[in-house]
């Protein structure tokens, strides 16, 4: 097997593999277990950074192995694997240093960290999924090892939220099954290609590709928390803040959002889903989500819970900008993915040193908390920013290209939309800014723990302001090369050329 | 040699108990070999036919192995030897004396059965295996096990005997038993369709179909594990094989009535297996009335009857021999550990037993039929059959099935994951029980990566040729 055709497998068992191993260490073998877990992030973001240097010359990086007769599993390295592969590998690897400080001395690490690896592989193996049955077998993976971190700290209250993720995400998985198949005996092929691959059945078929259509996008809506199907989400935040932050930033979210990227652009293609007359409706469900996840957020006063519902309207803007067809509205979405993924891990590393440091769960404790924890709440204010849209923070570069698309295709009622979130996110972010900054802090907190001088364990403390720097880097130096943005205008330029 | 070999390695074990177990192993791998030598002859030179006595047929018993058989010699080559694996330390010394020649008898009975080409054979095999399947019911002991075997007993015999009344009308009609030569005799009359009737009738009930599977579940649960495995695993897929070798090769083709009957009972099966299996607060009924709903889902290939629809029933099999085979031992570590297979109470074994759990969650989603595991290829192929011949019904089934199974596997999968304390009083499970589990629990993921290989195999000799041509 030569190197172009290695590599993508390489980059899935960089995490695969110590992921095993770890299963069969014992608890205490700390160390072992740290090294093996670094070790493979650090290994996996070497080549990562091998294979974007590679597309970007022109290398074609493509494992293929028969699966069935005519059809293969495919792991191919394109422009949006990419785009997706790097966010999951630098945010894993993050999230792993976090993980690492946030669970010291609880109990069943080694499982923990075992399926934690799994849920990587997983998203890369989505990610790098070079046709429908390989995305399909990655996102149900990634449902799998997903499900044992939500009911890690195994409490009644968790068993139920791992009930109800799995109630949602098994018949969403179920409905894209069928769509797939369906699919499949119509096409006779599932390879992910630009423009699609279902052009020469609008004639014959139009019902039948509509109704398809229905079915991939409610499968994967299901993940990417599209209202209605968004009921599991707010209740996944019992799992511990690592899991959540990779749930809402990289993983599951962004898993199902990247599916409907890949199925209206790489199944059907945006043209013939235009044609079909999808895309409509899709853009107005998005917006809808936009909405109702901001305004649910404005009345939580659980940090967590605020967080789930405003991720619930953020995920969205990338499936808003992937139905209003048009270059720099597909920007916008792409380039959104990234964003709201640097962002949102921020903002949950953040509430879990809170958590973990203070005791604070709730905005209404929240008061002072500036003073007490001025870097944390540092890297909080500037995702929090970022979010509400504030230039030149990464959320703005989004905002921006979403709404110049909108008024190049004509939609001028998704500017409508995309100022009134921004009211909103600013309604319920800013409140929390405030507070944090300028009350006066309570006479004490409600479970505080120390760190001889500084303000948490480092280990709590380097991954938010890390990803806070990201966040700023993302917006200022938009225009460098191998930025997001340049990434998504280079996808966005295949899809639209002629 | 498949046949004879575990034959006298059986009354070897009778004849020295003591020495059951290493003798039973060797057996046991002996077997392996030889069904790996039989595979090397069908890959390399194609279908094998073998006359006992070199007599011959009509006159003789015809041995015959084409890529079908080959594969249900090769699941059962490798379940068995798991088993034997496992009950080296299952059993304690006065039963593990009674077992192994029981289990070695009915090996060769299924590796006759697999290779039997005339239908008069098949019926000797099946009845001899039925009654080796009922002595091993009955090895529990105790009052529940005997009656379950008695029930198991007449159920079986019952089965063989209508078989057998259409094994008669068939002869009658066209002299002969012999496969092969009964196709090419065969033509439509009210005696055939009656033997038909019968036949399929004795074998459906053999197989547990619904609605005839109610002896099925007592039968499967209160039997030693490693017998279970046995029973859930191989010995209702033997009289299916029988089934569907009757119908590719000797029924004329052509009663789509009959296909869609069959079809309505499996997808009844699918639906009723799975909410029993949902219902019950056992583990071991659980899984028995899980392996009613999966036999369900090998009729859904009558009514479509194409090529691909044949081969994702087989796939199926396959797989969920390995998985069924690999819950039942991880449910019998579970109970040698705890002494109880009550669901409810089950947070604090599972906790010491991660390999178990593993093993049962493994085999879990290949019966549930995610991806990837020999489970999801089977359903796959399946569902792409059902599309493709236009009968979208049968999709509802499958998936409305694989939701079911998803619920009753995760209902045994939360208790992994409670705060429950330490158990103090523990009784050790060997370690050998675990990884046997744990293995064939693996097979079955497995086969999901690495389908190009059996379905090959399952054209040796096309037994869906005529379909797969046009």
């Amino acid at each position: 097997m030569n190197w172009d055709a290695g590599l993508p497998l390489l980059i899935l068992s960089s995490s695969l593999l110590p992921g095993l191993v770890i299963f069969f260490l014992p608890e205490e073998r700390v160390a072992t277990r740290t090294t093996l877990n670094l070790g493979g992030a650090l290994l996996k973001l070497v080549l990562v950074g091998v294979m974007v240097w590679g597309v970007f010359h022109g290398h074609h990086y493509e494992t293929r192995m028969p699966l069935l007769p005519g059809l293969d599993l495919v792991l191919r390295a394109d422009a949006e694997a990419v785009l997706f592969v790097t966010l999951s590998t630098v945010l894993w690897l993050v999230t792993t240093v976090y993980a690492i400080g946030y669970l010291e001395d609880s109990p069943h690490r080694s499982r923990f960290f075992g399926f934690f690896s799994l849920c990587v592989t997983a998203t890369v193996g989505v990610a790098l999924a070079g046709n429908l049955i390989t995305f399909l077998l990655f996102y149900e993976l990634l449902t799998l090892a997903t499900y044992p971190l939500i009911v890690h700290r195994g409490t009644e209250v968790a068993r139920q939220a791992g009930r109800t993720y799995l109630t949602y995400t098994i018949a969403g998985g179920a409905l894209l099954l069928v769509g797939t198949v369906w699919i499949y005996s119509l096409a006779g092929s599932l390879e992910f290609t630009h423009r699609g691959f279902v052009a020469e059945l609008v004639d014959t078929h139009r019902a039948a590709l509509i109704v398809i259509f229905v079915l991939l996008i409610a499968g994967l809506g299901v993940k990417a928390a599209l209202v209605p199907l968004h009921g599991w989400l707010p209740q996944a935040m019992v799992a511990p803040a690592p899991v959540s932050a990779l749930l809402h930033a990289v993983a599951v979210v962004k898993a199902g959002a990247f599916g409907i990227v890949r199925v209206v652009d790489d199944v059907f293609g945006v043209e013939v889903a235009a044609n079909l007359g999808v895309t409509g409706p899709l853009a107005a469900v998005a917006a809808v989500t936009i909405i109702y996840g901001s305004l649910r957020a404005l009345f939580q006063d659980d940090l967590k819970r605020r967080l789930a519902f405003s991720t619930i309207s953020q995920v969205s803007y990338i499936i808003l900008g992937i139905a209003i067809v048009g270059p720099a509205a597909t920007i916008g979405g792409l380039v959104h993915l990234v964003h709201q993924g640097v962002m949102k891990i921020t903002l949950f590393f953040c509430a879990g040193n809170l958590a973990e440091t203070l005791g604070i769960h709730k905005i209404s404790e929240m008061n002072g908390v500036g003073r007490r924890m001025p870097w944390t709440m540092a890297a909080f204010t500037i995702s929090a920013l970022g979010m509400v849209g504030v230039p030149p923070l990464a959320g703005f570069i989004s905002k921006w290209y979403l709404g110049l698309g909108a008024l190049d295709a004509g939609q001028g009622w998704v500017v409508f939309v995309l100022a009134g979130s921004s009211l909103l996110n600013a309604g319920y972010f800013l409140p929390i800014l405030y507070a944090a900054w300028f009350k006066a802090p309570p006479d004490a907190w409600p479970a505080e723990r120390t760190w001889g001088s500084r303000e948490t364990f480092w280990l709590l403390l380097a991954p938010p302001v890390v990803t806070a720097l990201l966040t700023l880097a993302a917006g200022l130096l938009a225009s460098a090369p191998f930025s997001p943005l340049q990434w998504a205008r280079f996808i966005t330029a295949q899809e639209y050329m002629p | 040699m498949a046949i004879l070999l575990p034959l006298v390695g059986a009354l070897v074990c009778f004849l020295w108990p003591r020495r059951s177990v290493p003798l039973g192993l060797v057996t046991a791998i002996g077997v392996v070999t030889c069904v790996a030598g039989l595979g090397w002859q069908v890959v390399v030179l194609g279908t094998q036919r073998y006359a006992v006595g070199g007599w011959g047929a009509p006159l003789g018993i015809d041995l015959y192995a084409d890529g079908l058989s080959l594969l249900m010699l090769m699941v059962t080559a490798g379940v068995g030897l798991g088993i034997s694996a496992y009950s080296t330390s299952y059993f304690e010394r006065k039963q593990s004396a009674l077992f192994w020649p029981l289990w070695l008898f009915l090996w060769a009975a299924l590796n006759a059965l697999f290779l039997s080409a005339d239908i008069f054979n098949l019926y000797v095999t099946l009845e001899l295996l039925g009654l080796a399947a009922v002595a091993l019911v009955a090895l529990a002991g105790g009052a529940d096990a005997l009656t379950s075997a008695m029930r198991y007993l007449l159920v079986s015999l019952l089965g063989s005997l209508f078989y057998l009344l259409g094994v008669a009308l068939l002869y009658h009609s066209f002299g002969s038993v012999d496969m092969a030569i009964l196709a090419q005799r065969m033509e439509p009359s009210p005696a055939v369709w009656a033997a038909i009737g019968l036949m399929s009738a004795g074998l459906l009930l053999k197989t547990a179909l619904f609605p005839l599977h109610f002896w099925l579940p007592p039968a499967h649960a209160s039997a030693p594990a490693p017998v279970s495995a046995l029973l859930s695993a191989l010995v209702v897929k033997a009289s299916f094989y029988i089934l569907l070798r009757l119908w590719l090769e000797v029924f004329p083709p052509g009663n789509v009535a009959l296909g869609q009957l069959l079809g309505l009972l499996g997808a009844a099966a699918v639906l009723w297996g799975g909410i029993q299996a949902l219902r019950q607060t056992r583990l071991k009924l659980l899984i028995a009335y899980s392996t009613v709903a999966q036999l369900g889902y090998f009729f859904l290939a009558f009514p479509l009857g194409t090529a691909t629809a044949w081969k994702g029933t087989l796939y199926l099999l396959l797989s969920h021999a390995l998985a069924k085979a690999a819950m039942f031992m991880a449910a019998g570590n579970i109970i040698r550990f705890g002494g109880h297979d009550r669901i409810a109470d089950l947070d604090r074994v599972a906790h010491r037993l991660p390999l178990t759990v593993t093993a049962f969650a493994l085999a879990g989603i290949s019966i549930i039929g995610l991806p990837p595991s020999g489970g999801f290829i089977g359903k796959w192929l399946l569902l792409d059959a059902a599309l493709r011949a236009g009968q979208w019904w049968w999709v509802v089934i499958l998936i409305l099935g694989g939701l079911l199974a998803a619920a009753y596997v995760f209902k045994v999968i939360g208790y992994a994951f409670t705060q429950a304390g330490v158990l103090q009083e523990t009784r050790t499970v060997p370690t050998i029980m675990e990884w046997v589990a744990l293995a064939l629990a693996l097979g079955a993921i497995l086969l999901g990566l690495f389908a190009p290989w059996p379905l090959a195999l399952m054209e040796i000799g096309l037994p869906f040729g005529r379909e797969s041509a046009g």
